[in-house]
């Protein structure tokens, strides 16, 4: 086994892209991305995402992506993991090359939501949940995080206002992110305000539904120098899985899932939360961070909201997160989202985020990419190599 | 119309039916293949009570298409006697009434229809106890 | 003519009923449709209304599931689910196949949906009266259950309710009810009907009183009472079918009843007229206060037309049976009142 480090990055704004396809917004990222390495070629491809199938009614986007970013003939797959998909893509990459099989390994996650009426995106969503049990009940994906929330706020005596924190922060900070999709930012009373989908979440507890792509490329760390002169060691990327049905976990308020793959990606690493110097979480719905922030170790359980509302979670805080505005903010093109924040743990290592975000001196940045409501957690942990 | 699913998915839908692991006693819903607990796959057929209380619920204001005529409508994990969860939607019921720890029982309910022209779709739901009721599903 | 009566004594071994939660008052209706001007001439106070997740099947289980309580036995011994229904929730598809997959009766069972108008449910009853009398099976569900819908604005919108009872049939030493005998009167009436797949049903106004209501049901109650030599002081209690308050009332007089001996059953006034499932959700509500040895007279009306008339004498076992399972009143009781426009919606009368 060997070391491996991400050499490039590429990145296409998040948003509403009416004009543009599931490929065009694949190869965009990835050319971004294989410039930044400056390569023309890669041994091997993988396509992160969730819903081409059902929203654009394209599967094999493997050999798809491949052929028009010009790499036909390499190796190429697609990858699947829900809302963990882009992260899962990024782990064959990583496995790939630290086999010593491949040498320069592309991942890429894409998503499309924004090719058919809302509804239907609506219902391709809750495809993450378990369709037998919990999506034949009316339970939308937000749904589902509704469920935790409220015994969140009950168990912990938290109430619905101190999750505004999530919300200001993110957004405070896509204004600073060219790529992000909200670039305004929200106060406190208007996250009071907001029209509620599924009581207690609100539309600024949710992430948007996006259109994105993102993707880096990983080589062996020896090599490396060869393609970036800031190139990122891959610390950790580790898997953990829980059950896809919410109902069956005997306490869902801590996503074992993130333990699971947390504590696997500490232990690869070497290192402890405490030397996370920005954590890129998956704040698909504040509750989310709120979860995210307990079962990674960063804050005991039930008191995230707390620290939150006393500022750990701002740039200049002691644990900053959604620095570039999260998946509330930045937005949250499902299938890409994972490798968004991979990218932006990248550019805070390189000294490339953002001025006013950029958080100083991060020699370890995490980010953890969620599928479900936490069945399948990715966590990658992102080294800075210096010169 | 996906026929057989939900054919094959009816004495669960209906009555609420798991699966017990004869070795170590679990009980289970859904049922399982293997036993979450011990690994067990020696499993049996087991029909819940239907007795149960909220865990936690929400009520749905933007619903998954073919949900939109019963908003709004509450959706609930409910913890049943044997301790097992589910996720079911709670019916005859204000939204306003509902509190976590609140006790409630089975009922057979639609769940939904697939149009106009297909299958209409029945399964377990949850309403607030009633007076003299044994409680629980069929 | 003589009484009808199987050769092997049977009864009603169990009993449930189901009212769905919602309510719409009569006034309403009026308020929407006649400016009010009716108010002081309702035929009813409120209706039941079925919550947008039940029809038909879900009733129709809910009050089986109750009668099976009270019966007490497997759900396993019962070789006969019918349902007398004018809502159907499907035109080709049984309810009854639903109704007892989902009460554990199936597969070993008989099963089908029958339809009478109003007297669906009592016909039920006498098929499996018929098939456990005969002994071919010791127990049969029989179901009258409706969620009869009339064309908004209509008279027969202000009585169109949800609601019904179910009756498992057995072995008369078993029984909480023993039949006595029955007696069945039809003619062909067109008072009133439904054209296939039309939504609403057409009636003949007042020709459903005189010739439709009041002449089959007094010539079944009749010929019943002249046939088994009873007369109407012989009786506890009588139900006869509910279409409005006025209705059952007018007969019970004609007939020779006290007010005294409808007043247990008559439920139409607060949930209006629940169609196939009327007479037997009124019956089950009289044998909610029935004591041992009293005698109880069951009338039924369907449009098109006919009756079924049954007399039964109550069992010791009604004691034991009666708390198993929720009473008629407790559902009477549990009510949440609705607008018309919810009422609108939920009866899908909205075009979306």
């Amino acid at each position: 086994m060997r070391d491996v480090a991400i050499v490039g990055i590429g990145q296409t704004p998040v948003g509403e892209h009416w004009d543009r396809s599931l490929r065009d917004l694949a190869v965009e990222a990835v050319l971004a991305a294989m410039d930044d390495a400056h390569v023309r070629r890669a041994d091997a491809l993988y396509v992160g995402n969730m819903l081409s199938g059902t929203l654009s009614f394209q599967e094999h986007l493997g050999a798809l992506v491949a052929e028009y970013a010009g790499l036909e003939g390499i190796e190429a797959v697609k990858v699947e993991a829900a809302c963990g998909s882009a992260a899962a893509a990024l782990r064959q990459a990583v496995l790939a090359v630290e086999s010593g099989r491949v040498e320069v390994a592309i991942a890429v996650g894409v998503e499309k939501l924004t090719e058919l009426a809302s509804k239907c995106t609506t219902n391709a969503l809750a495809m993450a949940a378990d369709a037998d049990y919990e999506t034949v009940m009316g339970l939308s994906f937000v749904a589902i995080n509704a469920l935790l929330m409220r015994r969140y706020m009950h168990e912990y005596g938290v109430s619905k206002e101190d999750f505004a924190a999530f919300t200001v922060n993110a957004h405070a900070n896509a204004q600073h992110n060219p790529f992000a999709m909200f670039r305004a930012p929200v106060t406190r009373q208007q996250y009071a305000a907001a029209k509620m989908i599924a009581d207690p979440i609100n539309l600024l507890d949710s992430s948007p539904v996006s259109d994105g792509a993102a993707a880096v490329v990983v080589v062996p760390a020896e090599r490396a120098r060869e393609f970036s002169e800031k190139p990122v060691r891959v610390a950790a990327c580790e898997v953990g899985t829980d059950t896809v049905a919410l109902d069956n976990r005997a306490n869902p308020l801590w996503l074992k899932g993130v333990e699971r793959s947390a504590r696997r990606a500490y232990r690869r690493a070497g290192v402890g939360p405490e030397e996370i110097g920005v954590f890129e979480l998956h704040d698909a719905f504040s509750i989310m961070a709120a979860l995210s922030l307990e079962a990674s170790g960063l804050a005991e359980p039930g008191t995230a909201v707390r620290l939150a509302n006393e500022g750990a979670i701002t740039p200049r805080g002691r644990f900053p997160i959604a620095t570039m505005g999260g998946l509330k903010g930045r937005g949250h093109p499902v299938g890409a989202t994972g490798l968004y924040q991979v990218v932006e743990c990248v550019l805070h290592l390189r000294g490339e985020a953002p001025e006013a975000v950029q958080v100083e001196n991060v020699q370890y940045a995490m980010a953890q990419n969620i599928g479900g409501s936490g069945a399948t957690v990715i966590t990658t942990i992102l080294e800075r190599l210096t010169p | 119309m996906d026929i057989p699913r939900n054919w094959r998915l009816r004495e669960q839908r209906y009555r609420l039916q798991g699966t017990r692991c004869t070795a170590c006693g679990e009980c289970h819903f859904p049922p399982r293949h293997v036993c979450p607990r011990c690994k067990g796959r020696a499993l049996e057929p087991y029909r819940f009570a239907g007795r149960g209380t909220v865990y936690s619920y929400t009520v749905i204001y933007q619903a998954p298409e073919g949900f939109e005529q019963y908003v709004p409508y509450v959706v609930a994990l409910v913890d049943l006697e044997e301790g097992v969860r589910v996720t079911a939607q709670l019916t005859d019921v204000d939204p306003e009434e509902v509190t976590i720890g609140m006790p409630v029982e089975m009922v057979l309910r639609k769940l939904g229809e697939e149009g106009e022209r297909g299958l209409i779709l029945y399964g377990y739901k949850f309403r607030p106890r009633i007076e003299g009721s044994a409680g629980g599903g069929p | 003519m003589s009484v009808m009566k199987p050769v092997r004594e049977v009864g009603i071994v169990g009993y449930g009923a189901y009212i769905p939660r919602y309510r719409l008052a009569a006034e309403e209706i009026s308020r929407l449709w006649r400016g009010g001007q009716d108010a002081g001439a309702l035929p009813v106070k409120e209706k039941s209304v079925p919550g947008p997740d039940e029809d038909t099947v879900t009733m129709a289980v809910e009050a089986a599931q109750n009668a099976l309580r009270r019966a007490n036995v497997p759900p396993e011994a019962i070789r006969a689910v019918w349902v007398g229904s004018e809502s159907h929730p499907y035109a080709v598809k049984p309810t009854g196949t639903l109704v007892a997959q989902a009460l554990g009766i199936a597969p070993a069972t008989l099963a089908a949906d029958l339809e009478f108008a109003c007297k669906a449910g009592s016909e039920a009853v006498q098929a499996a009266v018929a098939l456990v009398g005969s002994g071919m099976a010791d127990y049969a569900l029989a179901v009258g259950m409706d969620t009869a819908q009339g064309r908004p604005g209509d008279a027969l919108e202000y009585t169109a309710a949800a609601g019904g009872a179910a009756y498992v049939i057995g072995p008369a030493d078993e029984a909480v009810a023993v039949l006595e005998g029955s007696y069945s009167y039809v003619t062909d009436t067109p008072d009133f009907f439904r054209r296939a797949h039309q939504h609403y049903p057409e009636h003949a106004n007042r020709f459903t009183g005189e010739p439709a209501y009041f002449h089959h049901i007094v010539n079944a109650a009749r010929g019943l009472m002249e046939a088994l030599g009873l007369t109407p002081e012989d009786f506890a209690g009588a139900v006869f079918h509910q279409p409005n308050v006025k209705f059952p009332r007018k007969v019970a007089r004609e007939l020779g009843f006290s007010p005294d001996q409808i007043r247990a059953g008559l439920l139409v006034g607060e949930v209006g007229n629940t169609y196939a499932g009327s007479s037997l959700l009124g019956f089950s509500a009289l044998l909610d206060e029935a004591r041992p040895g009293d005698r109880l007279l069951l009338v039924s009306f369907g449009s098109g037309a006919g009756s079924d008339a049954m007399s039964f004498v109550v069992t010791e076992r009604i004691e034991a049976a009666r708390d198993r399972a929720p009473r008629t009143r407790a559902y009477v009781a549990r009510r949440a009142p609705v607008d018309y426009a919810t009422y609108a919606r939920w009866r899908r009368k909205f075009t979306v």
